[in-house]
């Protein structure tokens, strides 16, 4: 099971390494050799979702044709020459146009649900570390109560009693997602409390609110911020998801989701219609949990997840 | 992905005067607002749940007749106590669309779910166990960047996306499984598993990554203990110190972890049971959308739910059984 000895550096420095570790067993002293890949991983991951937001943006500016008119024949391969360069879907529409329109849904969706859940979250989180007697029980419970409902099956239940759509979604999976970044931001802030600048700001009088929005809020933001961007990935594989199963975003909005629904139904005949809604699910998610990554170590300073 | 562990509640429980009686007074609580939300989804109804099942076609009177008859004309705290006290003699009401029992369906049902979550959750600890502590005793090596690699991926491809290549590449183009469909264990075991290997493959290849990394991380932990250097300095073979002496102190967190995702899947196969069309629970939660069949939707919901708080409790308690430092 031996690798080959790693070639180990000269050491120059006068203090001989603490321990002498067991090479076979640990390796872990050697300095992370990852650094490359991984700064280029995460500037490919920001450039993607640049990109992203420049093609949300632009959609409408864009010459490409209409979300809901047929261009050409039906499921016309991508890149086949004739036809629109990432050919058509099942029933003849432009597959690009459809790709990045809903580039919209999904962010609107990921980055507005995330915006809501950040915000309650954090000013419910403040309260709940800040405050004595029965409040932060109540807050704990409520938080408790929220997380015991699994979101694609609560998302489900709301869908029969909602009328679907953009902002169904947003509202709902903002409120699902308030309890993450109530524990988070609590467990952060009460780590802080006890610091001497905390003391120091109560000794020079500085009020409650003073103290929580001042001192206590820029100082525990930070890994709910890295969190935040991991929460937009999920909700759009959420947003995904649900469009996926026919309860999200109503046809006929090219959601990723229900694209690859209708790709899945053709999966004999055309099975390269998955392949572009696939990859443009699977980049975003990975980019943002990357950049999410990223933050989390730079910022808290943790490497593991 | 839940923020707080098993463990960080059970050391804040700590904290507090009476462990054990906050502990159930919470566990209480939760249980009483889970159901209570369930029975108040109807709230969220524009008109009265008559209304919005029946439809537009439907005459004043008639919306009037089927909310006294499903008892939506009582106040929402009534209809609550009255669930309630039916649901606790196993009473869950009676399906809009098919008139059969709820808890009846649900029995039904519910063995195909538990099938796939217990197999799924089994196949991505074989696949994330090994692979993490071999990973970990040689971090940062080429096995343990591939597999870091490949969590990262798979982290990130959502698991309607991994089912339907899955379905692609084992059933469609290759034939060597069935595209969708599902045989009981009663027509043999080796036919439930012809039916059941893609299902199970796509849930647990989006869940090993999460067990990979914490389990990994875990492992780089503990092997930097001392008692790890002692039994290398003993000469003991490397294997056997990773298996007898690193495996178990590392595992505490991946125990909870795979416990909380047990509750999580029996929700979460919704797309994989959709996508195969298996008769589970989270089929059953999508055919009773389109016709508004609020006792059964509430029936799954409570169900799902209340399964996973418990299983939750059960975990903290659990935990002041395994690890001794967490009851001080």
């Amino acid at each position: 099971m031996n690798t080959t000895p790693t070639p180990v550096a000269p050491t120059t420095s006068a203090v001989p390494a603490q321990r002498p570790t067991t090479r076979s067993i640990r390796s872990v002293d050697r300095r992370r050799p990852r650094r490359t890949g991984r700064r280029i991983a995460i500037v490919l991951s920001i450039a993607w979702i640049v990109a992203l937001l420049l093609l949300a943006a632009a959609a409408d500016l864009l010459p490409l044709p209409g979300i809901d008119e047929p261009v050409g024949a039906p499921s016309l391969p991508p890149f086949s020459g004739d036809g629109p360069l990432l050919g058509t879907d099942a029933i003849g529409r432009d597959v690009a146009s459809r790709l990045i329109h809903g580039i919209r849904i999904s962010l609107v969706v990921g980055v507005g649900a995330t915006a809501i859940a950040l915000i309650l979250g954090v000013i419910l989180g403040l309260i709940a570390a800040s405050s004595r007697g029965p409040i932060p029980a109540v807050i704990n419970v409520l938080t408790d109560t929220v997380l015991s409902f699994p979101p694609l099956l609560l998302l489900m239940a709301l869908a029969t009693v909602l009328t679907p759509g953009v902002p169904t979604l947003v509202l709902s999976l903002g409120f699902l997602f308030v309890p993450p970044f109530v524990r988070l931001t609590r467990s952060a802030a009460i780590g802080q409390l006890g610091r001497d600048y905390i003391t120091a700001a109560r000794t020079l009088g500085a009020g409650r609110a003073r103290i929580v929005f001042r001192e206590l809020l820029p100082n525990s933001i930070q890994p709910v911020i890295s969190y935040a961007v991991v929460v937009i990935a999920i909700i759009i594989v959420i947003e995904g998801s649900l469009s996926f199963l026919g309860v999200g975003v109503p046809a006929p909005a090219p959601s990723w989701g229900s694209m690859i629904a209708s790709g899945k139904d053709n999966l004999a005949r055309a099975p390269y219609l998955i392949i572009a809604p696939s990859l443009m699910i699977f980049l975003s998610v990975l980019s943002f949990n990357t950049v999410g990554d990223h933050l989390r170590r730079r910022l808290t300073g943790k490497d593991d997840a | 992905m839940t923020i707080s562990t098993a463990r960080e509640r059970a050391r804040s429980a700590r904290a507090r005067s009476h462990p054990i009686l906050t502990r159930t007074a919470h566990l209480l609580a939760v249980l009483i607002l889970v159901t209570f939300a369930a029975t108040a989804l109807t709230e969220l109804m524009p008109g009265s749940p008559g209304a919005a099942i029946l439809g537009q076609g439907a005459t004043s009177e008639q919306i009037a007749a089927f909310d006294r008859e499903h008892g939506y004309d009582q106040p929402l705290f009534t209809r609550y106590l009255d669930w309630l006290g039916a649901a606790l003699t196993g009473d869950l009401g009676t399906s809009i669309q098919s008139n059969q029992a709820v808890t009846e369906v649900l029995l039904q049902r519910l063995p195909v779910t538990l099938e796939l979550t217990v197999l799924a959750l089994l196949l991505s600890l074989l696949i994330a166990v090994p692979a993490a502590v071999y990973g970990a005793s040689r971090a940062d090596g080429w096995f343990d960047r591939t597999m870091s690699s490949a969590a990262s991926v798979f982290l990130s491809i959502p698991v309607f996306v991994v089912g339907v290549v899955l379905v692609y590449v084992l059933a469609v183009a290759t034939r060597w499984f069935p595209v969708a469909g599902w045989a009981p264990l009663t027509d043999g075991l080796a036919e439930n598993m012809r039916y059941a290997f893609v299902p199970v493959l796509a849930l647990a290849l989006g869940e090993f990554p999460a067990f990979y990394r914490l389990l990994r991380g875990d492992v780089i932990t503990t092997l930097d203990e001392d008692f790890v250097r002692t039994a290398t300095v003993r000469g003991l073979p490397r294997w056997y110190i990773l298996r007898r002496h690193v495996l178990r102190p590392s595992s505490f967190s991946l125990i909870t972890v795979a416990a909380v995702t047990f509750g999580r899947l029996l929700a979460g196969s919704i797309v994989v049971e959709s996508l195969f069309a298996l008769p589970g629970l989270g089929s059953l939660a999508l055919q009773s959308i389109p016709s508004k069949d609020i006792p059964m939707i509430q029936g799954i919901v409570v169900l799902v739910a209340v399964t996973y708080v418990l299983i939750n409790a059960a975990v903290d308690i659990a935990y002041t059984f395994l690890d001794p430092r967490t009851r001080r």
